[in-house]
């Protein structure tokens, strides 16, 4: 069935809220749907009792979720923005994603956070980042990165079903977009990533709202005669470097698009990983597309030039098709 | 091991000599280097360790501080599993993994401690929300210091607990240093007590070298909350004997101010209570340490005898 993003979430939690009575949601308006509408109609359902509404208070919250999971809920935690998961790193990066560990596995924390990120609406530097790559640094976390809705759905239901804290980051651009999902249980394995479009010429990993512009620069490619392939890793951490190492074996060459700024994000690491196990294999040097270096800006004209576009992946396969 | 939820004063007095015993040859093994790291020790303050978790149900959860080896003791923890752990040994707790900073010891019910000031607090109040759906009526018992008292998990969290009538019972251990530096130096309230008020919870301070004005007023406090009438604060006045870990000089101090505390010894009050009412005999007094200096040097034997973490257990338990 056709679905936007946005429901597939909400269809996902509900089903596992459905199935599973220790599933609480805690988070700042959760109860009132939040402020797109992602969990609306889910407190009628299952009572403020277990859509729990907060005050700002981010890291005390997330610190009342790791409680709650070490005592036996399964707890789902919304930070509203991803900018603001900066107020609850403390307890996220040295409790839920440490205590599993430090415990000698006596303790597991079977925490989701969602959490939306990235640029739609200038609404500036507070309320735009893309901060996936601190997250996938941890050891102990798991960090999710849905690129449509069927895996939106998927992902999210496999998420609440791991013992381990899971960041689910949706984009907000991507809440309104629609996509098929497949009817009855759809669960999507956390650390398996997806060939979107198959092509020998290059390859492109997409992260995120990046895999439709990736996915519109292929058709244009085609065009011309340069078939890309395309893979979302849906998972950063762990991350499926086996798909991405075996297509670039077969094109070799290599483009990785985020909307996080390049330094120090998520394809480095890809980069660094493909390296390793397919140098041999590359015909070129390894190319990024990624943000400027700069925060987020507010205005409209500004943030487009911040973005990477369909024109800028085109300009990168190019650049390492004709650099071979 | 120490079983919770007694209240024979005799019983009490073991566990805080096994407390004391504990730390006093943790201290004599980190001087040996047989146990490094950091290393904070509660000494002077085992009256409220033991005071509070003797009110406590077995199946009540505790979550602790960093200077926490009292507070996991108290609750029940084994003290050769407990100094395996310090001492770094594939048999402690945590598999050597967690150290004296990150005791879990989840089958007595003490959950975890932490090496982030007040990290627990917020912790707490999640496992007494999962308490109060389970309707069991068990309630959570936290640990933290004064110096816990000036971040902002601590007032979003009375804020919280305050809030949704939570079933945890916040216990400030408020020794009047954070760290290397007096509470005066850092607030201008003197009674953690206060914000605590500030929130709607009932809150009182008591003298916590005093087992047994710590006994009454937990006492009181887990029974309000069990009834399912919300948190409750207790403020316990003591002070550590040490350094804030080992290997502090402890310069900050005066020296006189040491010895105004080591009067105050709880331990010694303890007895000295007893001894008025005649219920413990100089005998008695004598075996009560040895028992426990005994027992400790068992628990060091099995801890130093143990072996280390095999080499794969690095990268092991990262994900469950």
């Amino acid at each position: 069935m056709e679905q936007t993003y946005l429901d597939a979430i909400r269809a996902g939690l509900r089903e596992e809220m459905r199935r599973d009575s220790s599933v609480y949601v805690f988070g700042e308006d959760v109860a009132l749907g939040g402020p797109f509408g992602v969990t609306k109609g889910l407190a009628e359902e299952f009572g403020q009792n277990r859509m729990v509404n907060t005050p700002i208070s981010e890291g005390t919250v997330m610190g009342l979720a790791i409680g709650a999971a070490t005592a036996g809920l399964r707890p789902v935690v919304e930070i509203m923005f991803i900018d603001f998961i900066t107020l609850a790193m403390d307890q996220l990066v040295n409790h839920a994603a440490k205590l599993h560990y430090m415990s000698g596995g006596q303790l597991k924390i079977p925490l989701t956070v969602r959490v939306q990120c990235g640029i739609s609406g200038a609404m500036g530097a507070h309320h735009s980042q893309s901060l996936e790559a601190w997250l996938a640094h941890v050891p102990g976390l798991k960090v999710v990165m849905p690129a449509n809705a069927a895996d939106a759905k998927g992902l999210l239901k496999a998420a609440i079903r791991d013992d381990n804290p899971v960041v689910f980051i949706e984009h907000r651009g991507l809440y309104w977009s629609k996509g098929e999902v497949p009817g009855g249980e759809h669960i999507v394995s956390l650390g398996t990533a997806a060939v979107a479009r198959s092509g020998d010429s290059v390859t492109i990993v997409a992260l995120a709202n990046m895999l439709a512009l990736a996915l519109e620069a292929a058709e244009d490619l085609a065009a011309e005669g340069i078939f890309a392939e395309v893979i979302d890793p849906r998972t950063i951490s762990p991350l499926d470097i086996e798909t991405i190492a075996t297509s670039v074996k077969k094109t070799g060459r290599l483009v990785v698009v985020h909307e996080a700024v390049e330094q120090g994000g998520i394809g480095a690491e890809i980069v660094a990983r493909v390296q390793q196990q397919a140098f041999f294999y590359l015909d070129s040097p390894i190319v990024r597309v990624a943000a400027a270096f700069a925060p987020v800006p507010a205005g409209r004209t500004l943030e487009q030039q911040f973005l990477p576009s369909k024109t800028r992946i085109i300009e990168a396969v190019r650049q390492a098709i004709a650099s071979c | 091991m120490a079983k919770t939820n007694s209240l024979d004063p005799i019983e009490l007095l073991r566990r805080m000599w096994l407390i004391r015993a504990f730390e006093e040859k943790a201290s004599a093994l980190y001087a040996e280097r047989q146990i490094v790291g950091l290393l904070h020790l509660g000494i002077g303050q085992e009256a409220v360790a033991v005071g509070a978790c003797c009110a406590l149900r077995a199946d009540d959860l505790v979550y602790g501080g960093h200077r926490s080896h009292g507070h996991a003791i108290a609750k029940g923890a084994d003290v050769n599993r407990l100094m395996a752990e310090l001492a770094g040994r594939a048999t402690g707790y945590c598999g050597g993994k967690g150290g004296s900073m990150h005791i879990v010891a989840k089958e007595t019910g003490f959950i975890t401690a932490t090496g982030v000031v007040g990290g627990t607090i917020p912790l707490a109040l999640g496992a007494a929300f999962a308490a109060k759906e389970k309707k069991q009526n068990q309630v959570v018992m936290v640990f933290f210091g004064d110096g816990a008292g000036q971040a902002g998990p601590f007032h979003e969290s009375l804020n919280i607990a305050s809030l949704w009538q939570l079933p945890v019972i916040f216990i400030c251990e408020n020794n009047g240093y954070a760290e290397f530096t007096p509470l005066s130096a850092h607030t201008k309230i003197k009674r953690l007590a206060r914000h605590a008020k500030t929130y709607g919870i009932p809150a009182g301070t008591v003298d916590g070298n005093d087992l047994f004005a710590v006994r009454d007023a937990v006492e009181k406090a887990v029974k309000k909350c069990r009834d399912g009438k919300g948190p409750v604060f207790v403020e316990c006045l003591t002070h550590r004997m040490r350094g804030h870990y080992e290997g502090d000089p402890a310069k900050y101090r005066e020296l006189a101010q040491l010895s105004e505390w080591k009067k105050k010894d709880p331990i010694a009050r303890v007895v000295r209570a007893l001894k008025s009412k005649k219920a413990i005999t100089d005998k008695m007094i004598e075996a009560t340490e040895r028992e426990a200096r005994d027992r400790i040097e068992k628990a060091a034997e099995f801890a130093l005898s143990s072996p280390w973490p095999a080499a794969g257990e690095v990268a092991s338990q990262v994900t469950a």
